[in-house]
């Protein structure tokens, strides 16, 4: 027993080391990522850790390695559950032998996202047990005991941290790390393991006989618990709850959720001994549907009636206020805030010398009556550049763009998309779009990292996520066994090039792919690269600003002239840019 | 009642390796700590916050208008998060700022360090920690150099913060590291008393 302190992420990788986890997937995602970052950064690990190419790829290996009869864990952010959920729904058919458990970090305000959806609501929907830690002690210690719990049911766990305490810190009591002893062992049974309608009719009634007794289990558990103490309550959960207990009035009673599904009959028990109550959760009424199931004479405050939001992340402020509005009594009382200064904003922007804007300068120069759909990753920053017009989900750029073409759209289609990004879910798309006719150019933004979740391998890197160096992956081999026939590779920092393979492609029909190859700025700078910065020679700097529309935070105006600050990492891009040649290497004194 | 620290900066100006540090500090002394911070998409150059509680033992997340002290790496960002200070919360900051690329490339006015200065009120430390952490022995060594400058305002001994710092910062700038902490805290302490 030893006292640190931890990232959620952390914490929640140490409880998996102290369940003996034998395999950990996923796919990075914030927030949850740090997972498996932590977990395959362990030296002379017992358990095997992985980097998957998609959500849905981590959870069926996941899955087959509890089917042999270890404890294995996948991980992804709530949306990756929605590539996940096809697997998701039968395995709770099929059921697990070795713990399994599926951890899904949910984004409430989506600080980092693309929704607001709730995991919670797919554990009710595949009937499998879910676990919404409210502190990052409760995160460590149910991680660690999920995988019993999926043992003891047969079932994939479902455990569903929030950015708060994903991404928060606390001191955390760590136990012993414990090292596996299995073995991996599948023993046929395909009354279990092939989901024919035969088998997969038995399956389903196995799955819904065993929700009672799991319901039962949790209370037992002590994940869902009360203490009554007046004639008004909250009924809370997941990180909600530690804000509910930071405020909540010394004389009100609180049931705490921490467990999916839940006992109506012991939450009713508790409900209807009051004459108030308000049910604090951040998104979805899931707790909130049960409590208006069991409400008898109480009266419900909550997102039915208002006062709760269903969108969102809370705070102790908000659920001060919720508290207050429901006649129920808080310990604080907070005064309004001063509002905020107005200052010019400073927004996540694309790094100094990033080839994804010397990409996009170079699209918006040749496509300029063009629709640009995207995707997920740094790249989306590109719509301060003008060059992002939808963006949806994972891999959509390609889709989108094709079925613009099937729709008939006259003008130029131009789709991009990461390296991490096309290898999850854009091949098929790609593949699609060239056997159906699309006429659109398709340009790979190739950095060979999965950058904006904090640098994960993929298979571009040419290493696996514990430092195994492996071939990369050709991407434009992929391309062309998909069938595209115009596939030209070019270093995007060389806008010359790059602006004359787009003229190419704009001038011929089909699906063309361009490839814009270059590393990540920041994995260069932690190579140790060094590039001679550029500077301005002010006797011929006109104060045209076409360096500085340009976008770079290295470059900045003063007194009417550009200057290139020190945070220029020597891309020397703004020297093809500038139109009088005033930009050039630096010259030491 | 927690003891609620705001530190504000750019992305990659060592908010979070702060927070570590008082983190590691609580944890050698036994006090219960929360801290939140800002990961993934906004670390590019944007506006970065952590937030860390000194004696919490519920949520991470700080009441705005209710902050003891904020430490900020930043001029600019100690303005735009000024409003999380409690009336009469302790102010230390770093007297530059760098100008966001919005100026530039969407003409945003931009204030000048006295106008920032003028917004923070009339209590503050502002502290040339650029100028310290040079002497110090690197420009890496700001973040340190103001928590140095605040570490009197904390509920934390000096020589836990010492600790934490040991064992927080890479081993080879450790001593580099201490260095700036007792130069920040001169300096911060000399700014105080001044009138």
């Amino acid at each position: 027993m030893a006292v640190h302190y931890l990232l959620g992420n952390e914490a929640i990788a140490h409880g998996c080391r102290e369940a003996a986890v034998d395999v950990a997937c996923g796919y990075p995602g914030t927030p949850s990522s740090e997972v498996i970052d932590s977990l395959r950064m362990v030296p002379d690990r017992a358990y095997a850790a992985e980097w998957s190419v998609n959500e849905k790829v981590a959870f069926e290996e996941a899955l087959a390695a509890s089917w042999c009869g270890l404890r294995s864990i996948c991980t992804m952010k709530h949306v990756g559950l929605n590539v996940a959920a096809d697997p998701l729904m039968t395995s709770a058919y099929t059921g697990t032998k070795g713990g399994f458990v599926i951890l899904s970090a949910d984004d409430p305000y989506a600080h980092s996202s693309q929704n607001e959806q709730d995991s919670r609501c797919y554990a009710r929907f595949a009937r499998i047990p879910c676990l919404d830690p409210s502190t990052l002690q409760e995160a460590h210690d149910m991680v660690r005991d999920a995988f019993s719990l999926s043992e003891e049911f047969s079932l994939p766990v479902l455990f569903r941290p929030t950015t708060r305490i994903c991404h928060s810190k606390s001191d955390v009591t760590l136990g012993d790390i414990r090292v596996s002893d299995r073995t991996a062992l599948f023993e046929k049974d395909p009354r279990q393991y092939v989901v024919i309608p035969a088998h997969t009719r038995i399956l389903h009634k196995k799955l819904n006989q065993k929700q009672q007794n799991l319901k039962k289990r949790l209370v037992e558990a002590g994940y869902n618990r009360f203490e009554i103490k007046g004639k008004t309550a909250v009924v809370c959960g997941g990180v909600a709850a530690s804000y509910v207990r930071e405020v909540i009035g010394k004389d009100v009673s609180l049931a705490i959720i921490g467990a999916y599904p839940i006992d109506e009959e012991w939450l009713g028990s508790f409900v209807r001994q009051h004459e108030r109550v308000l049910v604090v959760e951040e998104l979805a009424p899931v707790i909130e549907d049960i409590v208006l199931q069991v409400q008898g004479q109480a009266r419900i405050f909550g997102k039915n009636s208002g006062h709760v939001p269903y969108e969102g992340e809370l705070s102790p402020e908000r659920v001060a206020t919720y508290l207050t509005a429901a006649g129920i009594p808080a310990s604080v009382h907070y005064e309004k805030p001063s509002e905020p200064a107005a200052l010019p904003p400073r927004s996540p922007i694309l790094c100094a010398g990033c080839m994804h804007r010397t990409t996009m300068y170079a699209l918006k120069k040749v496509f300029r009556d063009g629709i640009f759909p995207s995707d997920i990753g740094c790249y989306t920053l590109g719509l301060q550049l003008g060059v992002v017009d939808t963006t949806i989900c994972m891999g959509a750029s390609i889709t989108i763009a094709s079925g613009m073409s099937l729709a008939g759209e006259k003008r130029d289609i131009v789709c991009t998309i990461g390296d991490s990004t096309f290898l999850h879910t854009g091949i098929q798309g790609l593949m699609n779009a060239v056997y159906n006719g699309a006429n659109i150019t398709v340009v790979i933004l190739d950095n060979r990292i999965t950058a904006m979740t904090g640098h994960q391998p993929n298979p571009t890197t040419g290493q696996t996520a514990t430092g195994v160096q492996v071939p990369a992956v050709s991407l434009e081999a992929v391309c062309r066994a998909c069938g595209a026939t115009f596939v030209e590779t070019a270093d995007p920092n060389d806008l010359v090039t790059v602006t004359a393979l787009l003229k190419e492609a704009k001038s011929r029909p089909g699906v063309k792919v361009i490839i814009a190859r270059r590393a990540c700025v920041i994995s260069e700078r932690r190579a140790k690269v060094v590039r001679v910065r550029f500077a301005v020679n002010h006797d011929l700097c006109i104060g045209c600003k076409a360096c500085v529309k340009f976008g770079c935070p290295a470059i900045e105006l003063h007194n009417g002239l550009a200057l290139i600050t020190d945070l220029c990492s020597g891309c020397g891009v703004c020297a093809q840019i500038c139109p009088v040649g005033a930009i050039g290497r630096e010259v030491k004194e | 009642m927690s003891f609620d620290v705001m530190i504000v900066g750019v992305g990659g100006q060592g908010t979070i390796l702060t927070s570590n540090i008082i983190g590691e500090a609580c944890v050698l002394e036994g006090i219960p700590v929360r801290g939140a911070e800002t990961h993934g998409m906004a670390q590019r150059g944007g506006s970065v916050e952590s937030q860390i509680r000194i004696g919490q033992e519920y949520g991470p997340l700080i009441v705005p208008g209710t902050a003891d002290l904020l430490l900020s790496f930043d001029l600019m960002e100690a303005v735009r998060a000024f409003h999380w200070l409690k009336k009469g919360g302790k102010i230390f900051t770093s007297k530059d700022f760098i100008t966001p690329t919005s100026v530039f490339s969407q003409d945003f006015p931009a204030p000048d360090e006295s106008m920032l200065l003028g917004m923070l009120g009339l209590d503050y430390v502002a502290l040339d920690t650029l100028c310290i952490a040079e002497q110090a022995g690197s420009t890496l060594t700001q973040n340190v150099v103001l928590l140095g400058a605040a570490s009197p305002s904390l509920p934390l001994s000096g020589d836990s913060l010492r600790e934490a710092i040991r064992k927080t910062v890479p081993q080879k700038t450790i001593d580099m590291n201490l260095k700036a902490f007792e130069m920040g805290r001169e300096a911060g302490s000399s700014q105080i008393s001044a009138p």
